[in-house]
């Protein structure tokens, strides 16, 4: 079976989903919640790049590098909040972010 | 190529890591050099902006327009005011970092570029720096438990909404083919051949955007980080990225998908109806002022968007005269209630500023303008807002949008008004402590503004005109 660009499209959509379940339905852990995020980006990037290879295009591979590195950033940033927001409430459950009321 | 398209950036980027340089090699303290040098850093971007000529250039990744010279000086006028009112509550705070305004420009960066983008590239990447730098700037009281629960909630939900965003930024890719905005409208000028992967791709930019400017729903962040970052950051918050963010968001529906109106204007109606609900029925009940400017903050999105449906010249000009009169409006708010100190603690429940017109007579006259203007009471400036917007809706024959927003400023007025109530007719307490020069001229610039804008429109309403005439060519 040839692998055409429909299932390149499938799998970055199961990731999308997965990483937004992974967000929303996820009550234990933050670190979680930072994969889940993690994997929404790498969904866009698996389309990014199925499009560009079928479109004949090399704007898309351009983005991709541009979205590693914004990823990369991201993370970073983000491992450091969590790292102050553990140091001041001792845990970081999803459940024990609850100071503010939404 | 013509890279001095971008000079404003590229100088403003370069005075951050100077200005970074001179925090990190100086061994006393900088907080207060680096905050001066970079409202100076400002300045001379604001002065490059005004002498720039337009033109499109880096292979079409960036515009520079009138348009995005309107927006682009709104957002380092709304930037510098940022800086000045953080001046005073850091010093008290124990937050005299000199990364605090460092972090504060590349954000301010991030904008400029966010009003310049031309191509889904330059608009992800302008978005992220923009959110990156502030993601951080909730979180920067480092030792505080609420600041950083804000940083961890505006941090999770923002890239989730970024991580949104750029999903349907590949999407409009795959299905049109091109990441120009100039292509995209030329490619998307046969609605017949529109796909509806592509339509999906749009209604996800949307989602993303709608993020950045709290629009219901994509709202649910607001109140706790308004309430748990540190106010000065709040300030920040509620002025500058807005004005990015909905000047992104108005060129990105108005050129490359201005043929799609149709199928936008219906999602953005939606959003715009509950925004201005959410913002007029939730403030109701708060007690905690930064948590009312956040829903209050909301339902101005909510007007902000009704320009935005409206789809026309008019309905564009009108967006950005209100996001004009917000942004003195909102920075003079948060520079009163910076002001609300006794004893250096910071107060934060609206019933503290009870009496206040006996013991601050001024600063009680500052509140009570901004609350008539957020309420839309002429002749402040938020009457005028409302009044272009408004009519731009009737003039669209969008009737239903028009008296849903006046009703819900009619709420609205309620619960500004209590705090006017509560200021001039309530038994008081203590005094505050003594306002810092930093502080007031804030709230004399921005209460001179708001009263004295009926004087003399007509330069800002023209400026306004030639800006939403330059993004629907």
């Amino acid at each position: 079976m040839a692998v055409d660009l429909f299932h390149y499209l499938f799998v970055a959509a199961m990731l999308l989903v997965m990483g937004i379940f992974g967000i929303f339905l996820n009550r234990k852990n933050v670190i979680v919640i930072l994969m889940s995020i993690e994997l929404i980006l790498l969904a866009a990037n698996l389309n990014l790049v199925a499009f560009s290879a079928s479109l004949d295009d090399l704007v898309g591979q351009v983005f991709v590098m541009f979205t590693l590195t914004v990823a990369a950033a991201e993370a970073a940033i983000g491992l450091a909040i969590v790292v102050i927001y553990f140091r001041n409430r001792g845990s970081i459950q999803v459940e024990d972010v609850n100071l503010m009321k939404g | 190529m013509n890279w001095t398209l971008a000079l404003p950036e590229i100088v403003l980027a370069c005075c951050g890591m100077a200005i970074l340089l001179i925090g990190v090699l100086q061994k006393r303290d900088t907080f207060h050099l680096c905050s001066m040098l970079t409202v100076g850093a400002f300045l001379i971007t604001a002065e490059l902006v005004v002498s720039g000529s337009p033109g499109l250039g880096y292979n079409g990744l960036f515009t520079v327009d009138t348009f995005s010279t309107f927006v682009k000086l709104l957002v380092l006028v709304a930037a510098t005011l940022g800086v000045i009112l953080s001046l005073d509550y850091n010093e008290h705070a124990n937050l005299r970092r000199f990364e605090f305004p460092v972090l504060m420009l590349y954000s301010t960066v991030g904008m400029l570029v966010m009003a310049s983008a031309s191509n889904l590239m330059s608009l992800y990447l302008g978005l992220e720096l923009q959110s990156l730098s502030i993601y951080v700037l909730a979180a920067f009281a480092r030792d505080e438990l609420r600041s950083s629960e804000a940083g961890l909630k505006y941090f999770v939900l923002g890239s989730l909404a970024s991580g949104l965003l750029l999903y349907g930024v590949s999407l409009v890719y795959g299905f049109s083919g091109t990441m120009e905005f100039a292509r995209l409208a030329q490619a998307l000028s046969n609605p017949a051949h529109v796909s509806p992967g592509l339509t999906v791709g749009v209604v996800f930019v949307i989602a993303g955007l709608a993020f950045k400017i709290s629009a219901v729903p994509f709202h649910m962040w607001t109140p706790d980080v308004y309430e748990g970052a540190p106010t000065p950051v709040t300030a920040f918050l509620s002025t500058a990225p807005k004005v990015a963010a909905i000047a992104l968001l108005m060129r990105v529906m108005a050129t490359p998908f201005g043929h799609l109106l149709v199928q936008w204007q219906q999602v953005i109606i939606l959003v715009s109806i509950l925004s201005m609900l959410l913002g007029a029925l939730g403030a109701i009940g708060q007690r905690n002022i930064k948590r009312l400017m956040a829903y209050s903050s909301i339902g101005h999105m909510g007007y902000a968007l009704i320009g935005l449906a409206a789809g026309s010249e008019a309905g564009l000009r009108g967006v950005l005269i209100y996001m004009l009169t917000y942004v003195f409006m909102s920075a003079g708010t948060f520079a009163c209630i910076l002001a609300m100190r006794r004893r250096g603690r910071m107060l934060e429940q609206i019933s503290d500023l009870a009496g206040l017109s006996r013991t601050d007579p001024g600063l009680a006259l500052a509140f009570a303008i901004f609350m008539f203007s957020m309420a839309g009471i002429p002749p402040f400036t938020g009457f005028f807002g409302k009044y272009f917007i408004f009519t731009s809706a009737v003039q669209s024959g969008l009737w239903t949008l028009a008296v849903i927003g006046v009703l819900t400023s009619v709420v609205g007025a309620f619960y500004y008004i209590r705090i006017i109530k509560v200021i001039y007719f309530d038994a008081g307490g203590a005094e505050f402590d003594h306002c810092p020069a930093s502080l007031s001229v804030v709230a004399a610039a921005g209460a001179l503004f708001t009263t004295f804008f009926f004087v003399l429109p007509a330069p800002f309403i023209a400026a306004a005109d030639a800006a939403a005439k330059a993004l629907l060519l």
